[in-house]
């Protein structure tokens, strides 16, 4: 089996039948999907994933053609290398951050987190109503000072009149 | 014993008429600021604690009321969750002043919602037994009293709202968060 990892991105007006469209074309290729996130952002269809097979980027590109054809989908395919796996080690932290919504405030707080070394994992913001909403997951490195970086990223918040909490993912070993 | 106490105690013993305030939405500050501590015993709680039960009753599913979701930043709420199918042990009304957490076991998580936060909805994981202490508005006895799964998650929900915390404070990762979904 070919160890061809691609990368492929489908955005924009939401309808029935995107998922199966874009899967159909990709089994037919012999693709075989691998990691994949798709949401709704403000409504608009949203998807990422890695799929793996013995294919190239313009057969892809083919196959998903269609979904694009009405023009309101756009639909990139690229390929991209494996990745390693991260070392273990640091600890996971989940953040969240909410109040009035204004400019800056994604930028300001995760400024901190790349200050200190932290890698955010996984990330949601929302915007409803006035209220500005972000929750982050990240890695601190092993030698953080955990304090430290909190209260930083707390200082940092409130200067954009927000408020942020964080603290310890807690994953129950069962 | 305290949980008796709690589980007679009604509104009535206030003695005074509950107004129906009007709740505020976040990001209003008062959300997330620590509520000062309180006389239970001031003419000014008292009618305060009346007007949280009285707005509980009115708003449809609503199971607990801070004073900060009025828009009153001190450190009392009123909770009931009688009818909650998720109930087992309850204590029926009551308004507690000035209340923390004395022991906390078993967390499980749950999907919350909040009235000030209405258009989302998060998982957030809560111990599912649970100890409190606080203050009972009007004669100010402090009671201690443990409870389990519905009533200790809402009480942890009502006492995060005291000391300045929201549910989207605890939520348990980035994919915990959801839009609460309006059907036209």
């Amino acid at each position: 089996m070919s160890t061809d990892l691609y990368a492929v991105t489908v955005l924009g007006h939401d309808r029935p039948g995107i998922i199966a469209a874009t899967t159909a074309g990709l089994a037919e290729l012999g693709l075989n999907i691998e990691d994949s996130t798709m949401t709704l952002l403000r409504g608009q269809f949203a998807m990422m994933l890695l799929c793996r097979g013995a294919s190239e980027t313009a057969a892809i590109e083919r196959a998903l053609a269609p979904l694009a054809a009405a023009g309101d989908l756009d639909v990139a395919v690229r390929p991209v290398a494996d990745e390693p796996t991260p070392a273990a080690g640091g600890s996971a932290w989940v953040l969240t951050v909410h109040g009035g919504d204004r400019s800056g405030i994604v930028s300001a707080v995760v400024a901190e987190v790349a200050a200190a070394g932290g890698n955010i994992t996984d990330l949601t913001t929302r915007l409803v109503g006035d209220l500005y909403l972000l929750v982050a997951e990240l890695d601190l490195p092993a030698e953080a000072d955990v304090a430290a970086v909190e209260d930083a990223i707390r200082a940092s918040a409130e200067r954009v009149g927000v408020t942020a909490t964080l603290r310890p993912a807690e994953a129950d070993e069962l | 014993m305290s949980s008796e106490r709690v589980a007679a105690w009604s509104e009535t013993e206030l003695a005074v008429e509950g107004r129906v305030l009007d709740v505020v939405r976040a990001p209003e500050g008062v959300l997330s600021a620590r509520g000062s501590d309180v006389d239970p015993t001031a003419p000014d709680v008292v009618q305060l604690a009346a007007d949280l039960v009285a707005t509980m009753r009115v708003s449809p599913g609503c199971v607990g009321l801070a004073a900060n979701q009025v828009g009153v930043g001190v450190r009392v709420f009123c909770v009931d969750v009688t009818e909650h199918p998720k109930t087992r042990t309850g204590h029926g009304t009551f308004v507690l002043c000035n209340a923390e957490v004395v022991e906390s076991s078993r967390n499980e998580k749950a999907r919350e919602g909040c009235m000030s936060v209405p258009d989302l909805t998060g998982d957030v994981k809560r111990a599912s037994r649970l100890t409190v202490r606080g203050q009972l508005p009007g004669t100010g006895e402090t009671v201690s009293f443990s409870t389990d799964a519905f009533e200790a998650r809402a009480l942890q929900h009502e006492i995060d709202h005291t000391d300045g915390f929201l549910f989207l404070d605890r939520v348990a990762g980035a994919h915990a968060i959801y839009p609460r979904q309006t059907y036209l």
